[in-house]
């Protein structure tokens, strides 16, 4: 058994304006659960469609396990798909729906029937085999639509936004029922999402797709602490991000300084030279504000707002230059800095992140 | 209070206004089918009540001739009209080429040409071309004309389905020939039986087109209608007016049920 299950390499595909893919390329391990995460149209559900074979590229190839099957049709892939509206066939019931892509295969009765009951058991639908789809909630019809492509034994499930029409409760309880499934059934599941929060949660990898380009592909850790490129840090989590030059670099920390003052970073792995631009980012929940300096730190701030935010307070506020950071405090809101006041900025010096050269370590 | 006094003017507004257009577009409908029971001859004086001229419509061989072609007439042209109509719509919802909305257009036009200039191009045609006129050229005529309620029909009906639907089949093994026998077809059936429904209603009232090409031996309900109003006009005709304009209120009524039970049934609640 091989180790990659699915490889597309260097996908190109333009619809007629301008590529909506340039150049995707991806392996994906035997039992992964690689999430593309991007906003909408920055070419996910594309890149989704061309491995499920609804849509031909124009460049490029896909080869699931170890097959080139770039020009096979959909139906002869071993691939199915969770449609982001579900699509169940409006004029059969649940137990028809899921049977259908083995009945289309020519299974016969008894395995179908058999294969349909284990389906619906496992997305705990069993009591609603006969009804239509139109009888059945947002969150019902998503179940359905779980076990009918789950029902063929896919090699690889590919799910496009299936929770994107439930509301936020329903959402957290697939979540965890979703991943939980993928484990059970070990398939390797390809997701799309445009919730970061989502894509953090349950991948085991995560791809930043964003104008038909891979931005960064990592662990949702990786991603989220070292992240490659200024639009993955904007887009994942929530963060202040500082530039300035690069003063100078010793063996555990290196000092940036910008128009707003000084800060330090760490200078482990971060290939930092004295003199270099660098853009750091500061995670909110990670940066906090003190009423008097620190020593490695001169970064004041005038405090503009602040927020409770259950269980911790936020701090807004304005550098010199007017650039707004957000900055966490686990102080009651009464004792925290009110507005108006001079905060002074800092964090761990680990914990921020030097854009494109990872200066994170845990 | 003004402001209750307000409201109340607006609320017998629109009622009286809405039975005011419907009065004047059914005023002279129902007319006729009252005066279908009218005991007398004449068409403008109540007389009493009588069914006399539907059993009188009813004893009358020609009459029965002319339902029976009617009624064959309608069936066929509403049939080929639907086959043609609905393998129409799912070609050109497939499709994309340069001059697809012409295409459409042309499609639907037939829809919008006056009738007597359809009339006279097919007279031209067949004569030309040497058809015989009769039935055999009314049903070609009516068929042409049905053509654009299929088309229209079910093409709104495939713009509104989800194209995932489809793919969705393909996607769990299905070859194109399977999705269209298994999924296409089924979901927008309903929208083929109103079109055609509707067809069925077309051609049954039809007069200018089928004039022109039927022949002396061949006469439909309409025509008799016609012929019959022009040689001074009895009640014997309001009978069968009655009865046509049933017809069609079943036709109709019946692709709109058709129409609307099939929406509930795909449309997310």
């Amino acid at each position: 058994m091989e180790e990659i299950l699915l490889s597309i390499r260097n996908i190109t595909k333009n619809f007629g304006e301008g590529n909506v893919l340039s150049g995707v390329s991806l392996d994906v391990r035997r039992g992964e659960f690689v999430t593309l995460l991007g906003a909408s149209g920055c070419g996910k559900t594309t890149t989704l469609r061309i491995v499920s074979g609804l849509e031909t590229p124009d460049e490029g190839e896909v080869i699931l396990d170890g097959r080139d099957v770039t020009a096979l049709a959909p139906e002869d892939r071993p691939v199915n798909t969770v449609f982001q509206s579900y699509a169940l066939f409006p004029h059969m019931n649940v137990e028809k729906n899921v049977a259908y892509g083995l009945k289309v295969r020519g299974e016969d009765k008894k395995v179908i029937a058999a294969r349909v009951k284990d389906m619906l058991e496992l997305v705990q639908m069993s009591d609603y085999a006969k009804r239509m789809p139109a009888q059945l909630s947002g969150g019902q019809r998503q179940r359905i639509a779980i076990a009918r492509a789950l029902a063929p034994q896919p090699k690889l499930l590919l799910l496009d936004e299936p929770l994107g029409a439930l509301d936020l409760q329903l959402r957290r309880q697939m979540q965890i029922e979703l991943k939980r499934l993928q484990k059970k059934l070990g398939i390797t599941f390809i997701y799309i999402t445009h919730d970061q929060e989502e894509a953090i949660n349950m991948s085991d990898r995560i791809a930043v797709m964003r104008g038909g380009r891979f931005e960064q592909l990592g662990t949702p850790e990786e991603i989220y602490d070292r992240p490659k490129t200024r639009y993955v840090a904007q887009f994942i989590g929530r963060s202040t991000i500082l530039e300035g030059t690069v003063r100078c670099v010793g063996n555990e920390t290196a000092v940036i300084e910008n128009a707003n003052g000084w800060f330090s970073v760490s200078a482990k792995d971060a290939l930092l030279k004295t003199g270099q631009k660098a853009e750091v980012c500061v995670r909110t929940e990670r940066m906090r504000a003190s009423r008097t300096p620190l020593d490695v730190f001169g970064l004041p701030a005038t405090v503009r707002e602040v927020r409770y935010a259950g269980g911790s307070v936020e701090i807004f506020a304005a550098m010199k230059d007017g650039t707004e950071a957000v900055a966490t405090s686990d102080q009651p809101l009464a004792s925290a800095p009110k507005a108006g006041e001079t905060v002074y900025l800092h964090w761990t010096i680990g914990q921020a992140a030097v854009i494109g050269g990872a200066s994170y370590d845990a | 209070m003004a402001g209750s006094k307000r409201k109340k003017k607006r609320n017998l507004f629109s009622p009286i206004y809405l039975t005011l257009v419907l009065l004047i577009l059914y005023l002279p409908i129902l007319m006729v089918v009252v005066y279908s029971f009218n005991a007398g001859r004449t068409i403008s004086a109540w007389q009493g009540f009588s069914t006399n001229w539907y059993t009188r419509l009813f004893s009358n061989g020609l009459m029965k001739d002319a339902l029976v072609n009617s009624l064959v007439l309608a069936g066929l042209s509403a049939a080929l009209s639907g086959g043609i109509g609905t393998l129409g719509a799912i070609g050109i919802s497939r499709s994309h080429f340069k001059f697809k909305g012409a295409v459409e257009s042309l499609a639907t036009l037939p829809m919008m040409i006056p009738e007597l200039v359809l009339g006279m191009a097919y007279l031209a045609l067949f004569t030309g071309v040497g058809v015989k006129l009769g039935m055999g050229a009314l049903v070609l005529t009516h068929t042409t004309f049905c053509v654009p309620y299929v088309f229209i029909n079910v093409k709104s009906r495939l713009v509104g389905m989800d194209p995932a639907i489809e793919e969705a089949a393909r996607d769990l093994g299905a070859k194109p020939l399977r999705v269209l026998f298994d999924i296409t077809l089924p979901l927008i059936m309903p929208a083929v039986i109103s079109g055609m429904m509707l067809a069925a209603a077309m051609s049954l009232d039809d007069v200018v087109i089928s004039f022109f090409v039927t022949s002396a031996e061949t006469t439909t309900l309409p025509l008799k209608i016609y012929t019959g109003l022009r040689s001074g006009g009895t009640p014997e005709i309001n009978a069968l007016s009655t009865l046509m304009l049933a017809a069609i209120f079943i036709f109709v009524g019946l692709s709109q049920l058709i129409k609307a039970k099939s929406d509930k049934m795909t449309s997310p609640r």
